[in-house]
Protein backbone atom coordinates (compact mmCIF):
# COMPACT_ATOMS: atom_id res chain seq x y z
CA UNK A 1 0.00 0.00 0.00
CA UNK A 2 2.80 2.53 1.41
CA UNK A 3 5.24 1.42 -1.70
CA UNK A 4 2.45 1.45 -4.19
CA UNK A 5 1.66 5.32 -2.99
CA UNK A 6 5.47 6.00 -3.66
CA UNK A 7 5.45 4.29 -6.96
CA UNK A 8 2.25 6.49 -8.45
CA UNK A 9 2.80 10.06 -6.75
CA UNK A 10 6.32 10.20 -7.64
CA UNK A 11 5.95 10.05 -11.46
CA UNK A 12 2.51 11.69 -11.41
CA UNK A 13 4.06 14.58 -9.73
CA UNK A 14 7.37 14.64 -12.23
CA UNK A 15 5.33 14.64 -14.75
CA UNK A 16 3.08 17.55 -13.71
CA UNK A 17 6.51 19.38 -13.30
CA UNK A 18 7.77 18.88 -16.74
CA UNK A 19 4.44 20.36 -18.18
CA UNK A 20 4.30 23.42 -15.71
CA UNK A 21 8.00 24.36 -16.54
CA UNK A 22 7.88 23.93 -20.29
CA UNK A 23 5.63 26.55 -20.63
CA UNK A 24 7.71 28.83 -18.54
CA UNK A 25 10.06 31.19 -20.60
CA UNK A 26 13.28 30.47 -20.43
CA UNK A 27 14.99 30.77 -16.86
CA UNK A 28 18.55 31.44 -16.50
CA UNK A 29 21.50 31.86 -13.55
CA UNK A 30 21.09 35.43 -13.65
CA UNK A 31 17.66 35.29 -12.57
CA UNK A 32 17.54 32.77 -9.48
CA UNK A 33 14.21 34.39 -8.40
CA UNK A 34 12.62 32.99 -11.22
CA UNK A 35 12.05 29.46 -10.47
CA UNK A 36 10.74 30.58 -6.89
CA UNK A 37 8.26 31.97 -8.88
CA UNK A 38 7.64 29.07 -10.57
CA UNK A 39 6.32 27.55 -7.88
CA UNK A 40 3.59 29.12 -7.54
CA UNK A 41 1.99 28.15 -11.13
CA UNK A 42 -0.67 26.00 -11.06
CA UNK A 43 1.06 22.65 -12.75
CA UNK A 44 3.70 23.12 -10.63
CA UNK A 45 2.16 23.61 -7.35
CA UNK A 46 -0.32 20.38 -8.03
CA UNK A 47 2.80 18.43 -9.24
CA UNK A 48 4.86 19.65 -5.88
CA UNK A 49 1.15 18.29 -3.79
CA UNK A 50 1.69 14.98 -5.49
CA UNK A 51 5.43 14.81 -4.38
CA UNK A 52 4.50 15.37 -0.69
CA UNK A 53 2.52 12.76 -0.55
CA UNK A 54 5.06 10.58 -2.46
CA UNK A 55 7.73 12.27 0.38
CA UNK A 56 5.48 11.46 3.76
CA UNK A 57 4.72 8.10 2.14
CA UNK A 58 8.44 7.41 1.42
CA UNK A 59 9.74 8.60 4.54
CA UNK A 60 7.14 6.11 6.25
CA UNK A 61 8.88 2.93 3.95
CA UNK A 62 12.34 3.67 4.81
CA UNK A 63 11.39 3.60 8.66
CA UNK A 64 10.49 -0.07 8.37
CA UNK A 65 12.60 -0.81 4.94
CA UNK A 66 16.49 -0.42 3.86
CA UNK A 67 16.85 2.22 1.01
CA UNK A 68 18.63 -0.39 -1.58
CA UNK A 69 14.66 -2.12 -1.20
CA UNK A 70 12.65 0.93 -1.22
CA UNK A 71 14.48 2.54 -4.30
CA UNK A 72 14.00 -0.12 -6.80
CA UNK A 73 10.67 -1.19 -5.82
CA UNK A 74 8.95 1.93 -6.24
CA UNK A 75 10.56 1.89 -9.58
CA UNK A 76 7.71 -0.12 -10.77
CA UNK A 77 5.36 3.24 -10.40
CA UNK A 78 6.88 3.71 -14.09
CA UNK A 79 5.30 0.14 -14.93
CA UNK A 80 2.12 1.15 -14.17
CA UNK A 81 2.63 4.70 -16.11
CA UNK A 82 2.94 3.16 -19.23
CA UNK A 83 0.43 0.25 -19.13
CA UNK A 84 -1.56 3.07 -17.58
CA UNK A 85 -0.59 4.69 -21.10
CA UNK A 86 -1.38 1.93 -22.96
CA UNK A 87 -4.41 0.71 -21.99
CA UNK A 88 -6.39 3.40 -20.85
CA UNK A 89 -5.01 6.45 -23.14
CA UNK A 90 -4.54 4.25 -26.04
CA UNK A 91 -0.61 5.55 -26.89
CA UNK A 92 1.78 3.66 -28.87
CA UNK A 93 4.33 1.90 -26.65
CA UNK A 94 7.56 1.25 -28.72
CA UNK A 95 9.70 -2.19 -28.21
CA UNK A 96 12.40 -0.38 -26.13
CA UNK A 97 9.85 1.14 -23.65
CA UNK A 98 8.22 -3.00 -23.47
CA UNK A 99 11.54 -4.04 -23.01
CA UNK A 100 12.28 -1.15 -20.10
CA UNK A 101 9.09 -2.50 -18.49
CA UNK A 102 10.30 -6.28 -18.50
CA UNK A 103 13.99 -4.87 -17.07
CA UNK A 104 12.17 -3.03 -14.10
CA UNK A 105 9.65 -6.16 -13.33
CA UNK A 106 12.45 -8.56 -13.17
CA UNK A 107 14.52 -6.31 -11.19
CA UNK A 108 11.65 -5.35 -9.09
CA UNK A 109 11.09 -9.05 -8.87
CA UNK A 110 14.64 -9.95 -7.39
CA UNK A 111 14.71 -7.76 -4.71
CA UNK A 112 11.21 -8.45 -3.76
CA UNK A 113 12.38 -11.76 -3.08
CA UNK A 114 14.91 -10.88 -0.03
CA UNK A 115 14.43 -9.46 3.35
CA UNK A 116 13.56 -5.55 3.32
CA UNK A 117 15.55 -4.45 6.32
CA UNK A 118 19.32 -4.95 7.54
CA UNK A 119 18.97 -6.77 10.72
CA UNK A 120 21.52 -5.76 12.69
CA UNK A 121 23.16 -7.20 15.76
CA UNK A 122 22.02 -7.13 19.48
CA UNK A 123 23.55 -4.48 21.48
CA UNK A 124 26.54 -5.53 23.61
CA UNK A 125 24.27 -4.53 27.10
CA UNK A 126 22.23 -6.88 26.12
CA UNK A 127 24.08 -9.79 25.92
CA UNK A 128 26.10 -8.69 29.21
CA UNK A 129 22.91 -8.80 30.91
CA UNK A 130 21.82 -12.18 29.93
CA UNK A 131 24.23 -14.60 32.51
CA UNK A 132 23.05 -12.76 35.31
CA UNK A 133 19.31 -12.81 34.19
CA UNK A 134 20.22 -16.86 34.07
CA UNK A 135 21.74 -16.84 37.57
CA UNK A 136 18.68 -15.25 38.77
CA UNK A 137 16.50 -17.78 37.33
CA UNK A 138 18.67 -20.54 38.95
CA UNK B 1 33.29 19.46 -37.85
CA UNK B 2 36.51 21.32 -36.25
CA UNK B 3 34.31 23.35 -35.52
CA UNK B 4 31.35 22.10 -34.42
CA UNK B 5 33.22 19.58 -31.77
CA UNK B 6 33.75 22.37 -29.03
CA UNK B 7 30.29 23.17 -29.13
CA UNK B 8 29.12 19.92 -29.07
CA UNK B 9 31.80 19.74 -26.43
CA UNK B 10 30.62 22.20 -24.25
CA UNK B 11 26.74 21.10 -24.65
CA UNK B 12 27.91 17.93 -23.93
CA UNK B 13 29.70 19.27 -20.50
CA UNK B 14 26.69 21.58 -19.68
CA UNK B 15 24.39 18.61 -19.68
CA UNK B 16 26.43 16.26 -17.76
CA UNK B 17 27.35 18.76 -15.04
CA UNK B 18 23.29 19.72 -14.50
CA UNK B 19 22.45 16.14 -14.59
CA UNK B 20 25.54 15.66 -12.25
CA UNK B 21 24.62 18.04 -9.65
CA UNK B 22 20.63 16.91 -9.65
CA UNK B 23 22.38 12.99 -9.19
CA UNK B 24 24.90 14.04 -6.36
CA UNK B 25 22.33 16.11 -4.35
CA UNK B 26 19.24 13.39 -4.92
CA UNK B 27 21.64 10.59 -3.23
CA UNK B 28 23.64 12.80 -1.01
CA UNK B 29 19.65 13.73 0.45
CA UNK B 30 18.19 10.17 0.10
CA UNK B 31 21.34 8.62 1.99
CA UNK B 32 20.73 10.99 4.68
CA UNK B 33 17.07 10.73 5.04
CA UNK B 34 17.54 7.02 5.05
CA UNK B 35 19.85 6.92 7.84
CA UNK B 36 17.46 10.03 9.75
CA UNK B 37 14.43 7.95 9.30
CA UNK B 38 16.52 4.42 10.67
CA UNK B 39 17.60 6.32 14.06
CA UNK B 40 13.81 7.60 14.43
CA UNK B 41 12.28 3.93 13.95
CA UNK B 42 9.02 2.31 12.46
CA UNK B 43 6.65 5.38 12.11
CA UNK B 44 3.90 2.81 12.11
CA UNK B 45 5.20 1.78 16.17
CA UNK B 46 5.55 5.36 16.63
CA UNK B 47 1.84 6.40 15.63
CA UNK B 48 0.12 3.77 17.09
CA UNK B 49 1.81 4.66 20.55
CA UNK B 50 2.01 8.22 20.54
CA UNK B 51 -0.49 9.50 17.51
CA UNK B 52 0.13 11.04 14.36
CA UNK B 53 1.63 14.39 15.95
CA UNK B 54 4.27 11.84 18.00
CA UNK B 55 5.22 10.89 14.61
CA UNK B 56 5.66 14.07 13.21
CA UNK B 57 7.01 15.76 16.01
CA UNK B 58 9.57 12.54 16.11
CA UNK B 59 10.68 13.23 12.07
CA UNK B 60 11.04 17.15 12.07
CA UNK B 61 13.20 17.20 15.28
CA UNK B 62 15.44 14.92 13.95
CA UNK B 63 18.26 16.88 12.43
CA UNK B 64 19.70 14.35 10.18
CA UNK B 65 15.95 14.67 8.14
CA UNK B 66 16.33 18.76 7.75
CA UNK B 67 20.12 17.81 6.35
CA UNK B 68 18.60 15.27 4.33
CA UNK B 69 15.78 17.53 3.18
CA UNK B 70 17.82 20.86 2.57
CA UNK B 71 19.76 17.91 -0.28
CA UNK B 72 16.59 16.73 -1.63
CA UNK B 73 15.55 20.72 -1.91
CA UNK B 74 18.73 21.22 -3.99
CA UNK B 75 18.06 18.22 -6.23
CA UNK B 76 14.73 19.22 -6.94
CA UNK B 77 15.90 23.34 -7.60
CA UNK B 78 18.45 21.41 -9.73
CA UNK B 79 15.81 19.15 -11.65
CA UNK B 80 13.65 22.05 -12.75
CA UNK B 81 16.73 24.71 -13.91
CA UNK B 82 17.91 20.94 -16.02
CA UNK B 83 14.31 21.10 -17.18
CA UNK B 84 13.96 24.68 -18.23
CA UNK B 85 17.37 23.74 -20.18
CA UNK B 86 17.18 20.00 -21.41
CA UNK B 87 14.91 17.86 -22.79
CA UNK B 88 12.79 15.28 -20.33
CA UNK B 89 13.86 12.48 -22.33
CA UNK B 90 17.08 13.10 -21.40
CA UNK B 91 17.21 14.71 -17.86
CA UNK B 92 13.89 12.08 -16.54
CA UNK B 93 16.18 8.68 -17.58
CA UNK B 94 19.91 9.86 -17.00
CA UNK B 95 19.37 11.11 -13.61
CA UNK B 96 16.23 8.55 -12.56
CA UNK B 97 18.27 5.70 -13.47
CA UNK B 98 21.89 6.80 -12.47
CA UNK B 99 20.79 7.89 -9.09
CA UNK B 100 19.50 4.20 -8.46
CA UNK B 101 23.54 2.78 -8.76
CA UNK B 102 24.81 6.00 -6.94
CA UNK B 103 22.22 5.41 -4.06
CA UNK B 104 22.93 1.51 -3.56
CA UNK B 105 26.92 2.55 -3.26
CA UNK B 106 25.70 5.07 -0.79
CA UNK B 107 23.44 2.54 1.05
CA UNK B 108 26.54 -0.38 0.95
CA UNK B 109 28.98 2.57 1.90
CA UNK B 110 27.35 5.04 4.38
CA UNK B 111 24.08 2.78 5.75
CA UNK B 112 26.24 -0.38 5.94
CA UNK B 113 23.53 -1.86 4.09
CA UNK B 114 23.53 -5.52 3.34
CA UNK B 115 23.53 -4.88 -0.59
CA UNK B 116 23.67 -8.28 -1.60
CA UNK B 117 24.07 -9.58 -5.27
CA UNK B 118 20.15 -9.96 -5.51
CA UNK B 119 20.15 -5.82 -4.81
CA UNK B 120 22.88 -5.08 -6.73
CA UNK B 121 21.19 -7.25 -10.19
CA UNK B 122 17.95 -5.40 -9.34
CA UNK B 123 19.59 -1.73 -9.18
CA UNK B 124 21.16 -2.69 -12.42
CA UNK B 125 18.23 -3.83 -14.35
CA UNK B 126 15.91 -1.14 -13.04
CA UNK B 127 18.70 1.54 -13.90
CA UNK B 128 18.68 0.18 -17.14
CA UNK B 129 15.02 -0.69 -17.30
CA UNK B 130 13.91 3.07 -16.64
CA UNK B 131 16.73 4.24 -19.01
CA UNK B 132 15.09 2.30 -21.74
CA UNK B 133 11.43 3.03 -20.42
CA UNK B 134 11.92 7.43 -20.39
CA UNK B 135 14.18 7.43 -23.55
Amino acid sequence: MILGLVSLCAPLGDTCLSRGMTSLPSITLAHPLSLIAAVFTPWIAFGIALLLAFFASYLTALSWADLTYVLPATAFGNVIVALFARFFLHEAISWQRWFGVVLITVGVGFVAQGPSFTERPAPAVAVEHEPEAEEQLR
Amino acid sequence: MTLLLPVLTARFWTAAGMIAAIILCSSTGEVLTAAAMKSIGDLDEIRARSGMKGAIRAVVTCPLFFAGVSFLALAFFSLLFALNHLNLSLVAPASASLTLVTNAIGGKIFLKENVDHRRWTAAVLVCIGVYFLAH
